[in-house]
């Protein structure tokens, strides 16, 4: 799907590698927890909301007031503070994120497990729709939907058709790995035990597979994530965000649109994209470290030294 | 599998995604609320319910959804006809082909220059390792990747308006509008410069870093090794013989990114006002022109299934072993 996801994530592995994992590793999760704490503490780094004016000392409302005559972010071009739309754009940019990645794990889960465990007609078949959706030009074919649905009167917040449209997109690549993954654990042996002393397929599954493929779903969730992070600032970018409920993609569709840029506001462009590369990149390296150990499929070269020859099975029962 | 079958598995796929598009496309008519024909008039205007009805007769809305109105739109889509764009009252095929030209020259030269530079830089990056050269590269190819494309688009127009006076929008400038792109082509180039760089940038981290850890693992192989005991010297070795094989895994790569190439245009050419099919499909949801919407999506889909199927193509011809997968 456009936003590559195996062969960029395979490069950033790559990247990430030469430039040595546990520093890397921290790096990410201490990006990643920084914008946490922001989006959970918002109330507390500001004094505003998001929609209240700034007004200066004859009541007029501050447009585009520059950093050092309002702090710290100076306004926008309706007068709000720009650091109280940041840290409650926080709040909105994660939740997206979060709601569509969960469900992008959960269908991609599915998928995988049942393609793979099942097989014959129901693993062709699903994979043929994996396939088609992995083809199609994901953006075109995102707001192709999102126009549908929002013509739709369905009353409901264009946020939660954010939330549905990236999360039934963004699956495929799950779907894929979790079913190869699923493959080779069903081979096993104490799979074979498990159903020669007559277990159901329900409980092989839950008992015997799930608990293997776990740490990769955790993995491929994050990854996901970072993904998911891109794919909605660009959404919201475009104009289907919640105006009332802005994301970062969304303040820079304010920005972009109401001339920010042609009156030198760069306190309003460049916070919002900082932050989304900010999470993009932590996100994306968090993922790596986690998918370098426990993805036995992606260990290195062995001209590299087998060091990172560590399967699932280890990792978990370790 | 044997050459042949992968072939037709693939070519099936390609066929069965745009039978998919097609029917995306097809639904996305029918579930909208509302009257079509009313859509197509427009809301304010009177019109008498017999002239409705012709109406309705003309577009086929008088028949079943199924199978006929289905087969009457795939019929006339297999024609070329793609309807009548609300907004621009013009058939969607010429607007389309119209706009065409310009998102081809954007993108081809924006793959182009990430191309040569991702292989030219990856190569020595993968060459001369642990280098300054080699982490620049790597750092530069992790942040490309987070950066949204939109917002590097934002930041390199204020840079290049700025420091260098380039343009900010369009294709060319207003007193150049109209005359063929050839007759204007510093002026067309100015206005290029900053979409091509958005996009380059885009796709030089990946390609780099692609072609970086390629070229290791085929320098660690045997004939390599012949080759330098042949007595050739270490650019004769990298230019000869491992670059070739080392490009390998970039054609899949660049094959699945046409879809995300796709994404790069909508994005830059909406941040440009660049007048080419990213603006057209962003401009058409803005103004709901739905023919010329599908009619976008569907282009930018085909094309995509296309790219992807020549791709598979050209990798069986690149590579013998697809033979014996």
């Amino acid at each position: 799907m456009s936003r590559a996801q195996a062969p960029r994530r395979g490069a950033l592995r790559r990247g990430r590698r030469a430039l040595g994992r546990n520093k890397l590793g921290a790096f990410g999760a201490i990006l990643v927890l920084t914008a946490f704490f922001l989006a959970v503490c918002a109330p507390l780094l500001t004094q505003y909301a998001p929609t209240d004016v700034i007004r200066d000392a004859a009541g007029h409302g501050m447009t585009f007031a520059p950093p050092w005559e309002h702090g710290p972010l100076g306004t926008d071009d309706a007068g709000r503070d720009v650091w109280t739309q940041l840290v409650y754009g926080a709040r909105i940019s994660l939740t997206v994120a979060v709601l569509a990645g969960f469900i992008a794990m959960f269908i991609g889960s599915t998928v995988g497990i049942t393609a793979g465990f099942v097989g014959g007609r129901a693993d062709t078949g699903l994979m043929r729709v994996t396939d088609v959706l992995l083809v199609i030009p994901d953006l075109p074919l995102m707001l192709v939907l999102i126009a549908t649905l929002r013509q739709m009167d369905l009353h409901v917040s264009p946020l939660a058709v954010l939330i549905v449209v990236i999360g039934l997109l963004y699956w495929t690549s799950t779907a894929r790995l979790i079913r190869s993954q699923v493959l080779t654990v069903k081979e096993r042996q104490f799979v074979d035990r498990s159903r020669a002393i007559g277990a159901g397929r329900i409980h092989i599954v839950r008992r015997r597979i799930l608990p293997q493929i776990m740490p990769l779903i955790v993995v491929n969730t994050v990854l996901i994530l970072s993904t998911a992070i891109l794919v909605e600032s660009g959404l919201a970018f475009l104009g289907f965000g919640d105006p009332t409920q802005p994301s970062w993609g969304t303040m820079l569709n304010f920005a972009f649109d109401r001339s920010a840029i042609t009156n030198g506001a760069w306190w309003f462009y460049l916070p919002p994209g900082i932050a989304i590369v900010w999470v993009v990149l932590g996100f994306a390296l968090l993922g790596n470290v986690m998918e370098e150990r426990l993805n036995p499929r992606l260990a290195g070269h062995h001209l590299e030294g087998g060091k990172d020859m560590v399967s699932v099975q280890d990792v978990t029962e370790a | 599998m044997d050459r042949r079958r992968f072939l037709l598995r693939k070519a099936g796929l390609a066929l069965l995604t745009i039978l998919v598009v097609f029917g995306i496309n097809f639904m996305l008519f029918r579930v909208l609320p509302g009257d079509p024909v009313r859509s197509v008039i427009g809301r304010g205007v009177r019109i008498t319910p017999e002239a409705q009805e012709a109406l309705r007769q003309q577009f086929g809305l008088d028949q079943p959804v199924f199978p006929d109105q289905l087969v009457a739109t795939a019929g006339q889509w297999l024609q070329g006809n793609l309807g009548v764009s609300w907004s621009l009252r013009r058939p969607v095929t010429e607007v389309l082909a119209s706009k065409l030209p310009n998102t081809l020259i954007l993108v081809g030269l924006a793959q182009l220059v990430a191309i040569v530079l991702g292989v030219l830089l990856g190569m020595l990056a993968g060459w001369k390792r642990k280098t300054p050269l080699d982490v620049g590269a790597l750092g530069f190819s992790l942040v490309a990747w987070s950066v949204p494309t939109f917002w590097l688009g934002i930041i390199l127009l204020v840079v290049g308006s700025t420091l260098f006076g380039l343009p900010t929008a369009g294709v060319v400038s207003p007193e150049n509008t109209g005359k063929p792109l050839l007759s204007v082509l510093p002026d067309f180039g100015r206005h290029l410069l900053l979409p091509v760089l958005t996009l380059t940038i885009v796709f030089l981290g990946e390609y780099m870093l692609i072609m970086r850890s390629s070229i290791r693992e085929v320098l660690a192989d045997d004939y390599i090794l012949t080759a330098r005991a042949k007595g050739l010297s270490e650019w004769q070795v990298l230019r000869r013989h491992a670059l070739r094989n080392a490009m390998l895994p970039l054609v899949t790569v660049i094959a699945i990114n046409v879809g995300f190439i796709v994404s790069g245009a909508i994005y830059v050419e909406t941040v440009f006002s660049y007048d080419g099919l990213g603006k057209l499909f962003q401009s058409s949801l803005v103004k709901q022109d739905y023919p010329l919407l599908q009619g976008a999506f569907m282009l930018l889909a085909v094309s995509v299934v296309i790219a992807n199927f020549i791709a598979d193509l050209l990798y069986v011809v690149l590579d013998p072993r697809v033979k014996d997968t």
